[in-house]
């Protein structure tokens, strides 16, 4: 099959890949773009001539990140965010997806539970209450604010019990008979069998983490406090575009400097393009799992 | 008697497994979604919001009487229509050429490719779209390059360009991660009827139309129906990143409003009517696509 290819046949799979290619290139662009202005000289990037190489390559604006300490507090911040986020979402999910891959035979408050998770996953609150809620707790501007109002994930708890309930039971009944109690089996049984979708929900708490903005922004009193992708929300998004005359916006740009924010958005992408090999071998069956069953 | 003993003892270890969550989940989920009942009150911050005094529903007169929130439903309902039609048209056109595709490391490549920007925040995405569409970027330049005498256009205080960079860079994000379950769907095609196909001679468009698209059908319909669970979401962190008080006009959608009359005009108790209402329709929303998706996808959530 596919040996003696026809001219249409030819013609045919010119265009497709020549299609698939036009995609990926347009795909990286944008990219490639913000890239090549970060490594640019400083005034060939203000009078935009840089297309997806850099001109007049420089790296001061790199060295110039090092030594700012606002984007290196805010690094820290989400840095640290991830590392809690990480560990405190890894510990419930597992947790609550043991019981809850139970039959309702073996655990008959099952269906109770599974109600309260989907409910809240389905119907969640709304911003302002959420705010008061934060406030009244005395998170406001403390880390716990960004890490704990999103620890247990709804769609992960379900991608994990979906996955344990495919364990064979015959394991489980093996150790309990040798004495084992539940929590021992779910350690010893379930979490060395998991590791594949264990991987595949760390990855989403961490990307998920590295890149929330909107929280920090609402819920950090401080600049200090902002974790990086509220920082580059500031620095981005803030400016002021009411003014719609050309020449006031060249002044400003003129003013801002245009490589630095690049680069500070290129350092910004850096760990996701660092797991993103990692997840692209995980993340598809995830996918799957959660979105398609049974 | 005694295994059901034991079911019982091991029942309570479950119970504490599943504690921590579920308070979790009270404390900030249930707590607040029942908080919503200042859409209710005259907020008085001293008394919190279960000790003001109760307003009936004047916040949400006021609601149904301002044109503003007649407009943002219209642009909350056309955004997302227009998003879920781009993006499955276009995500299902990328999986049909990948399927084409035999040349393993090529189509590993451009699946690697397109999936990355998926995974990159809004906040970093509109950086770059700033820059890239601004009156000095990539855009602009070439076409200053291509003709001389057009002067720069302001893309993001324009209304028609905003909604056209607002779907076009969605589309861009999404298409190929929301290709997967098209691709998934495509591969399990039984081959066997593509085998066939070639014997009676057929060509490969006519294995498009009668196997592939009928093969499907089922897969795209599903995802159709799932859609309308977020079509008052609209992509909140896209717009609220890309826009400003220029485009409010056609871009503000119910969840950029409540942020705005929130956070920044301190109208809570309106901000929370707008987002029970929201809310409540959303909710409807998915009861309803689950319906449609289980009677007409066979498919079960849970």
């Amino acid at each position: 099959m596919g040996i003696r290819l026809t001219k249409s046949d030819i013609i045919t799979n010119t265009i497709i890949y020549s299609i698939l290619t036009m995609l990926a290139v347009i795909t990286l662009v944008p990219l490639l773009n913000i890239l090549a202005i970060s490594l640019s000289d400083s005034a060939k990037a203000t009078a935009g001539l840089v297309t997806v190489y850099p001109l007049g390559l420089s790296w001061s604006t790199y060295t110039t990140i090092f030594k700012d300490h606002a984007i290196l507090t805010a690094a820290g911040v989400s840095c640290e965010r991830v590392v809690l986020a990480l560990v405190i979402n890894m510990v419930l999910v597992v947790l609550a997806s043991y019981p809850l891959s139970k039959s309702n035979k073996t655990f008959r408050f099952r269906g109770v539970y599974m109600w309260i998770i989907i409910g809240t996953m389905l119907f969640g609150p709304s911003i302002v209450p959420m705010f008061f809620t934060v406030k009244d707790l005395h998170m406001l501007g403390t880390i716990w604010a960004l890490v704990i109002p999103g620890a247990v994930g709804q769609f992960n708890i379900i991608l994990m019990m979906n996955y344990f309930r495919n364990i064979p039971s015959e394991l489980e009944e093996s150790a309990s008979i040798d004495g084992a109690g539940p929590w021992r089996r779910l350690l010893q049984i379930y979490v060395p069998l998991s590791l594949p979708i264990m991987a595949t929900i760390a990855l989403f708490v961490v990307v998920g983490n590295w890149n929330a903005y909107f929280d920090g922004l609402i819920y950090s009193m401080d600049p200090k406090d902002f974790p990086l992708q509220t920082y580059i929300q500031q620095l981005v998004v803030n400016y002021d575009t009411t003014i719609r005359d050309v020449e006031q916006v060249r002044s400003l740009l003129a003013v801002s400097n245009r490589s630095l924010t690049a680069a500070k958005l290129v350092i910004t992408m850096i760990p996701i393009l660092l797991v993103y090999p990692f997840m692209q071998k995980y993340f598809i069956t995830g996918i799957m799992l959660g979105s398609v069953k049974e | 008697m005694k295994s059901n003993r034991v079911r019982n003892k091991e029942g309570i270890h479950y119970h504490f497994m599943l504690l921590p969550s579920i308070v979790l989940l009270a404390i900030f989920s249930i707590y607040p979604t029942l908080g919503s009942i200042m859409a209710f009150k005259y907020f008085d911050p001293v008394k919190g919001i279960w000790g003001s005094p109760w307003a009936g529903l004047d916040h949400f007169k006021m609601l149904f009487q301002i044109p503003e929130f007649k407009q943002i439903t219209i642009n909350t309902v056309t955004i997302s229509l227009v998003k879920i039609v781009l993006n499955v048209s276009c995500a299902l056109a990328f999986a049909l050429l990948l399927h084409e595709i035999k040349l393993r490391w090529f189509k590993r490549s451009v699946q690697t490719i397109v999936y990355l920007p998926f995974f990159l925040s809004w906040v970093i995405l509109a950086g770059i779209f700033k820059d890239f569409f601004s009156i000095d970027g990539l855009v602009n330049g070439l076409v200053h390059r291509i003709s001389s005498s057009h002067g720069p256009t302001m893309f993001f205080n324009s209304d028609t360009w905003f909604m056209i960079i607002v779907y076009v860079t969605d589309v861009w994000k999404g298409f190929g991660f929301n290709a997967i379950v098209f691709l998934a769907a495509l591969t399990s095609i039984n081959p066997n009827l593509y085998e066939a196909a070639d014997v009676d001679g057929a060509s490969r468009w006519a294995k498009l139309v009668n196997i592939t698209l009928p093969s499907i059908k089922g897969t795209v319909v599903l995802i159709l129906i799932l859609s309308l669970q977020g079509i008052l979401s609209g992509g909140f962190d896209q717009i609220f990143n890309l826009y400003n008080p220029l485009v409010y006009q056609v871009a503000d959608i119910y969840d950029t409003y409540i942020y705005r009359m929130g956070f920044q005009s301190n109208q809570y108790e309106f901000a929370t009517a707008v987002g029970l209402f929201r809310s409540a329709v959303a909710f409807i929303f998915i009861l309803v696509s689950q319906w449609l998706a289980e009677k007409y996808g066979e498919y079960k959530v849970f």
